[in-house]
């Protein structure tokens, strides 16, 4: 990428307080087989550029895709432009925050690279596994395909500091849609959540050859299941569930530029106050989160985040207590408080904010067996297929693919359409039991929303199984 | 842009071998953002990008992709021979596809709009003045958008819009606000300055002693922009010709004659009212407007042409995704001035958020109220309420429930900006419901 590129930015960098410029390159390949026919191959490759200035208290980016001399130059020519524009008027002085000037590299460990398999080969599997799905007429639709994904990303510091990173993601997708009448419900591979980074070897972990027949079965059954009960009910959630109740709950609430009140147009703000961090007791005792890079298969691994802050474990949840917030170097500059390095942006054309990475619930020390015993009368769901929240990040209600009935310790009715509700500052604290390491699944998702303008990027999420009491559970029709 | 996008298209029709053929579509965009928090500036910058998507063809086997343009002629013709080849590299191992559709008539046009668009400076002295002494938060998008198709038969398309999209809040505390926007071609100091004593006046409801009601069914008024996200969400499976088939779409009751909504309930996907392109990715123009449901029955699905293919159907101009782009929402017989008399007493919902399917088969949607929330008593505003959270089949919302629509529709410009920013927009009046079911 570009090895000249740093030569370049170090001309045409002006004399201002600090001047960064953050380059990106990212190919993609989407394959896909839907009900056995194979769809148009999608090649994607984007490179462009994002200069950042910051002078006399004010800031100001440009972007762009031209990334030869002159094309650099216009760009800090804009960027110094909205610096100057916003000196004495911005929320608050940007020259007083130290900004992070970072030397290294990071890369994706990859044990079977994606270019080791020809295409037709993948294509191969696909084509096997959707018609795996297909196993009979009333499944309708069916889905089976990858999303390979290189980043490559240098950032540059005007003073020729300079970071680098490469990473790869892999995102396998299993859908099987069976219909009778009027009735149509859907299972999938965990929707997109068994993402991860790395190679082909993502495939193994997450069984991606083995699961085909079970999601065409279990659509199937779903079709003369009842509907979930109504009723305030125990509820066990499975891990491609916790990711979601994890991220929209937990995460947003404390992301710190959300409670600075940047994101209340849009995103929305949070019922989590500064005051709050480093006394609230979020949840349970049990409940422990994590903000951890360290993991690196996991799908928002990174060495730096966007405004190259070098990133590290911590925990943001500790048995309970809320101790930090997810804010990058601009927000801790801004508000004094805790954070960790996670100010990201979803390309090279949008400006980094405060996102979740890799946010993770510890597992604990109950198995399975163990929590489905604990239940009198309860409801055991999978899988996230619906999600709302308000712009507080309070009032929730999701919906799940699949759910059991638990009945004096014993699962016995499978059920469809189940969804529940809830209020986060409460329902944290009803945690009753967190499964052990047997049930952690390592997922995320390619599309967590936010920003203005707006952004889509990758978070990862690991959690185990966990057991709430006492929530409001429904379903359908 | 048009002219680069052009000569590109020419120099791939040189680089064509024979029997294959291609078509292609260009988006780019320079545009200045400038966010605010606390009515000051919190990111401003400006970015430029264009991409170029090809589908090169080779009889009934294709593949496709997009590369990031950098503007420079001689670097991006180099770059689109490099993806022509990759993709000619990749055909031979892909199997034929059945379901390929690609326009071979040639129907070439322009939509250009010029630019009368404030400068950046003078926009965002504007914005801050508004903002003094208040909470302003939000965001300014202004800037060209510009889209362009071709294909090897000689076909050009060319669309370029200048707009400026201000999309903001004023706080009045908490979650309490109002929200607004001004969108344009071009910038009527008068008439935001109209708007914004407008919101300012909203806001004082803000401040009165807060009241809460408890879950239940509740009399509603949703405005326009309250509908307008409603209507956003059915366009999620209800209108796509693959949803319909695949028996996904939430209108599948509907579809079986098993259910309808109201029927003053018409719903167009209005092109010629629009600001989107009327050409798509695969050359086919779209007409001026498709029903999609009429007098409370569904008409038509957006039928791509891939779609087309498959199911056996004409397709009707539709991109991949099927959704609507130009939604327009007949009016009703209400008075849009007597919306609050006719509400009486009861909910003045001005804006839903977050809205999902809790049963779609059903059609039944969850969705948060947000910003100004209303109490109304007796016609008039006597309280704003915390936010709450609802879930209703649209079947009663806009159908046995829906007391009727306003006689007046608004026209939204979309403010959504990923990865680049939106020409969607609606027309939509607004609806007044019984019954309408608050959960928590």
């Amino acid at each position: 990428m570009h090895t000249d590129i740093k030569k370049l930015f170090r001309e045409v960098a002006p004399a201002v307080d600090f001047c960064s410029l953050r380059v990106l390159r990212e190919a993609s390949e989407q394959l896909m087989v839907r009900h056995e026919i194979p769809q148009p191959v999608v090649f994607r490759e984007d490179i462009g550029g994002m200069v950042t200035v910051i002078d006399r208290g004010g800031l100001g980016y440009a972007a762009t895709s031209d990334l030869s001399r002159e094309g650099l130059r216009r760009a800090v020519e804009d960027a110094t432009e909205w610096a100057k524009r916003s000196a004495g008027r911005a929320v608050t002085n940007f020259t007083a925050i130290e900004q992070p000037h970072p030397t290294g590299h990071y890369e994706t460990p990859v044990r079977a690279p994606w270019q080791s398999m020809p295409m037709a080969q993948k294509m191969d599997i696909l084509r096997q596994e959707c018609k795996r799905l297909r196993t009979e007429e009333k499944i309708v639709d069916s889905v089976a395909s990858f999303w390979y994904t290189e980043a490559e990303s240098r950032f540059i510091a005007a003073d020729g500091s300079e970071a680098t990173q490469r990473l790869f993601h892999l995102i396998p997708v299993l859908s099987a849609t069976a219909n009778k009448g009027t009735e149509t419900q859907t299972r999938t591979l965990g929707g997109r959540g068994y993402c991860q980074q790395g190679g082909l070897e993502v495939l193994e972990t997450v069984r991606f050859r083995e699961l085909a027949p079970q999601i065409a079965t279990e659509a199937l059954a779903l079709l003369d299941a009842p509907n979930c009960p109504s009723g305030k009910l125990d509820l066990l959630l499975d891990p491609d569930q916790m990711i979601l109740q994890i991220h929209e709950s937990i995460g947003h609430p404390l992301e710190l530029d959300r409670i600075l009140g940047d994101e209340r147009n849009y995103a929305g703000t949070s019922f989590v106050t500064p005051e709050m961090i480093g006394t609230y007791q979020y949840g349970s005792k049990l409940l422990n989160i994590t903000f951890d890079p360290s993991r690196r298969e996991q799908f928002a691994t990174y060495g730096f985040d966007d405004e190259g802050q070098p990133a590290k474990r911590e925990f943001i949840i500790k048995d309970g207590i809320l101790v930090r917030a997810l804010g990058g170097t601009t927000s801790r500059g801004r508000s004094g408080i805790p954070g960790v390095a996670n100010a990201r942006a979803s390309g090279w054309n949008r400006p980094p904010i405060d996102r979740m990475a890799n946010l993770n619930l510890e597992p604990g020390d109950s198995t399975l067996e163990q929590m489905i015993a604990a239940v009198e009368d309860g409801v055991y769901m999978k899988a996230n297929r619906s999600w709302s929240i308000d712009d507080s990040r309070n009032k929730f209600q999701f919906g799940c693919e699949w759910a059991r009935r638990i009945e004096k310790g014993k699962l016995t009715t499978l059920l469809k359409n189940p969804n529940y509700r809830g209020i986060s500052a409460t329902f944290w604290r009803n945690l009753k039991l967190v499964a052990n390491a047997s049930t952690l699944q390592i997922m995320g998702t390619p599309y967590c929303g936010k920003g203005e303008p707006n952004q889509m990027v990758r978070v990862g999420h690991a959690a185990p199984a966990c057991l709430f009491a006492g929530v409001d559970v429904f379903g359908g029709e | 842009m048009q002219q680069a996008f052009y000569e590109l298209a020419d120099h791939l029709t040189s680089l064509m071998r024979g029997g294959e053929v291609y078509t292609c579509y260009f988006s780019g965009e320079v545009s200045d953002f400038v966010r605010f928090n606390k009515s000051a500036i919190r990111q401003p910058g400006r970015v430029t990008q264009r991409h170029l998507f090809i589908d090169l063809i080779s009889g009934s086997r294709h593949a496709s992709g997009t590369i990031g343009l950098s503007g420079d002629p001689a670097a991006d013709k180099g770059r689109v021979a490099d993806l022509a080849q990759k993709l000619r590299d990749a055909i031979p191992h892909l199997p034929e596809d059945p379901h390929l559709l690609y326009s071979t008539e040639v129907r070439s046009g322009e939509r250009i709009q010029e630019s009368t668009l404030p400068s950046p400076a003078e926009a965002t002295d504007a914005i801050l003045a508004a903002g003094r002494g208040r909470d302003l938060v939000g965001i300014y998008a202004a800037g060209g958008i510009f889209a362009g198709f071709a294909n090897s038969f000689g076909q050009r398309n060319w669309y370029a819009n200048h707009s400026f999209n201000f999309d903001w809040s004023f706080y009045h505390a908490g979650d309490k606000a109002v929200k607004c926007s001004y969108a344009g071609f071009a910038w009527d100091q008068k008439a935001f300055e109209t708007k914004v004593a407008e919101a300012a006046r909203q806001l004082e409801v803000l401040a009165l002693p807060p009241k809460v009601i408890q879950p239940g069914k509740y009399r509603v008024y949703l405005t326009p922009n309250a509908l307008y996200e409603l209507l956003g969400t059915l366009c999620w499976s209800g209108f796509g010709l693959k949803d319909n088939k695949t028996r996904q779409s939430c209108f599948l009751k509907m579809i079986d004659g098993e259910a309808r909504l109201h029927e003053s309930v018409t719903i167009l996907e209005n092109t010629a009212k629009g600001v989107a392109p009327d050409f798509q990715a695969q050359g086919f123009i779209k007409p001026p407007h498709v029903a999609l449901i009429e007098k409370g029955r569904y008409a038509n699905s957006l039928a791509s042409p891939r779609s087309a293919k498959e199911y056996g159907v004409p397709t009707n101009g539709a991109s991949d995704i099927e959704m609507p782009e130009s939604l327009d929402m007949q009016p009703g017989t209400i008075p849009a001035a007597e919306a609050l008399s006719r509400l009486g007493t009861g909910v003045y919902v001005s804006n839903l958020w977050y809205l999902n399917y809790s049963d779609r088969p059903a059609c039944r949607i969850t969705g948060m109220t947000r910003f100004a929330t209303l109490w109304v008593e007796n016609g008039k505003i006597a309280a704003p309420l915390s936010v709450m959270r609802f879930d209703e089949t649209t079947y009663r919302m806009l159908g046995e429930k829906l007391v009727g629509l306003t006689d007046r529709t608004e026209m939204i410009l979309d403010a959504y900006t990923y990865e680049s920013r939106s020409v969607g927009s609606g027309r939509v009046p607004g609806a007044l419901i019984e019954d309408f079911t608050f959960t928590l």
